[in-house]
């Protein structure tokens, strides 16, 4: 049996019908990790023998009715951001080398209790802070379509390790597009929720008022089981949602007749790569042949949207990651001359090259003489943004747009020009902005191969319509292929 | 016109932002910096009068809870991950001569 092939649903599923094992499913992802990730290097930490022994304790439990979810015995990797208890921690930062987290994040406690194995830590940006994963301290991460290519970012190892078949599921984190981007360069599917759907207690936080959790995985179902799992109120996060529909699954259908779909006309304008606008169009028929209604509308804010996100991103930054002095955990200096010069050189030397650009940005913006003409302008803009997008939900239920510009760049090209990669972010930051939810699903490929995304956004609360919708047409695509079997169009 | 980052700004910057940067550095954070305040300028085309800054997009209302200690001491544990703990506290270089 090809246990690569199987969604992380069908993996539970045969497991519960005994057809194989708990450890069955750990071993086949170890030893893709094994012969994959030398090249890819999706993992910065892998737990081989607590994973194995987890894989017996869960295999009892799922007998003895402890765990009964749909997701129980399945693998998953956990983005380097967010906690694990006794685990090392390191944002892919050299600042937190030897922090080891003494409590654990909310999500990790879910999926402990739905009975999921925890495979390892995957690979990211520096603090969340890039679009390809090569701002890591630790090595960057390969794409495993075209190994030349980068996975997206900064959630590019929890990509990269879903599309490698080296996690079966994996979390990420969207602060600006960080899951939904890689997501669409890896040829997988990525969710972000709605702001507060998923507890950020114990990730360590970026932007907080753009941060969330959420699943990579091989297709929608599965995302939306994990997004089951993970979901829900937490006093110990303040923003925290007491959402009281927490059923993501069962709604998902391949009826989409009569749904109205938005697509920003701006968006496609200038920008765009012809083979992402053609996959894109293709995309919108398909759609339409569904018996779905497909419009165009205007977006007049959307050349305000990124500079609000930078502003915004890097004011939050600034302040977050003030906490990182060398004082009570990762990295400090080894030469110094008294304490402010300890928290200098520490910082200094412990935050690599867009980190200390974001923190520099954000300070500035946040210091007296320039808060209001900056920060305050910035959430002004966010209010203007967020009344465009109410306004077309009032329209329609699901708005369309590319996951980014162009398919996934070769290493080396983004870095030389920050500015230029800040500029991709466009279709992504927008739903961070406005707290909504937004899935990328795979629905294409350029013509060396690699996969191209369409990204579908819902108003706040809806993921049960994006998940409808980016079921379906996934149902419509048919099958979209794995690495292996190379660069044919879908 | 955006503003223009002279030295004297650069320098606050780096004092808010506790880094120190080499001379080499701080001119590719200038530069870098004012590239971005220019593009983020396009801001000031779009009317934001009587529009409220908005930081909270489901209202900054304040969330109080009761005064309850529900942790237990966790310090021995905490002070594990510091770089330097001298008899249950964390050491730091003198500050006071």
């Amino acid at each position: 049996m090809e246990l690569e092939k199987l969604t992380a649903l069908q993996l539970a599923e045969k497991i519960k019908k005994h057809e194989i094992t708990v450890t069955d499913g750990v071993k086949e992802v170890f030893s893709k990790i094994e012969e994959k990730d030398e090249k890819i290097h999706a993992y910065l930490d892998t737990y081989r023998k607590e994973a194995f022994a987890r894989a017996k304790e869960v295999e009892k439990g799922i007998e003895d009715g402890t765990y009964t979810g749909p997701l129980a015995g399945v693998p998953i990797a956990i983005k380097d951001n967010i906690c694990v208890q006794g685990k090392p921690t390191t944002c892919a930062s050299k600042i937190l080398e030897g922090f080891v987290p003494q409590y654990q994040a909310e999500v990790i406690d879910r999926l402990e209790k739905a009975g999921m194995i925890i495979i390892g830590k995957t690979n990211m940006d520096e603090f969340a802070m890039g679009s390809t994963t090569e701002t890591s301290a630790y090595g960057i991460t390969r794409n495993p379509w075209n190994t030349e290519h980068v996975p997206g970012g900064s959630s590019g190892g929890s990509c990269a390790a879903v599309a490698a078949g080296e996690t079966y599921l994996a979390l990420g984190s969207d602060t600006g597009g960080s899951i939904r981007q890689p997501s669409s360069y890896c040829g997988v599917t990525g969710l972000k929720p709605t702001y507060g759907t998923v507890s950020r207690y114990g990730l360590v936080a970026y932007a907080s008022s753009l941060d969330q959790i959420g699943p990579v995985g091989k297709d929608v179902a599965d995302c939306a089981a994990l997004l089951e799992v993970i979901a829900g109120y937490d006093p110990k996060d303040s923003t925290s949602i007491d959402r009281k529909d927490l059923d993501f699954s069962s709604e998902i259908t391949d009826k989409i007749a009569g749904m109205k779909f938005g697509v920003p006309k701006e968006y496609l304008a200038e920008g765009l790569s012809p083979e992402v606008k053609e996959a894109f169009m293709e995309t919108l028929k398909v759609l339409t042949q569904m018996g779905a209604i497909v419009e165009f509308f205007s977006v007049k804010t959307m050349e305000y949207m990124i500079p609000a996100y930078y502003i915004i991103a890097s004011a939050e930054a600034s302040s977050n990651l003030e906490r990182f002095d060398g004082v009570k955990y990762g990295y400090r200096a080894k030469e110094y001359e008294g304490l402010h010069d300890m928290y200098k050189r520490s910082r200094t030397e412990g935050f690599g090259e867009e980190v200390k650009r974001r923190i520099m940005l954000g300070s500035f913006v946040l210091s007296s003489g320039y808060y209001d003409a900056y920060y305050l302008k910035a959430l002004r803009t966010k209010a203007l943004i967020k009344k465009e997008f109410d306004q077309a939900f009032e329209k329609y239920d699901v708005l369309l747009a590319p996951a980014a510009p162009y398919t996934a760049p070769k290493i080396g090209e983004s870095l030389k020009d920050p500015m230029a990669m800040y500029l991709g972010d466009i279709y992504t930051v927008a739903v961070n902005l406005c707290g909504l939810p937004g899935i990328t699903v795979p629905c294409g490929k350029d013509s060396t191969g690699l996969p191209i995304g369409i990204q579908m956004i819902g108003d706040c609360f809806m993921e049960k319509k994006i998940l409808r919708a980016a079921h379906a047409y996934e149902k419509a695509r048919g099958d979209f292929g794995t690495p292996e079997e190379g660069g044919k169009r879908a | 016109m955006a503003k223009q980052i002279d030295d004297e700004t650069m320098e606050n910057v780096c004092i808010l932002a506790k880094l120190s940067l080499t001379e080499e550095e701080k001119e590719k954070a200038k530069k870098d910096m004012q590239e971005m305040l220019d593009y983020v300028d396009k801001l000031d085309e779009l009317d934001t009068s009587g529009v409220e800054p908005m930081s909270h997009i489901f209202g900054d209302d304040n969330v109080f809870r009761e005064d309850v200690v529900t942790n237990g001491d966790n310090s021995e544990a905490m002070l594990a991950n510091a770089p330097k703990a001298k008899e249950g506290q964390y050491q730091v270089p003198k500050t006071i001569g």
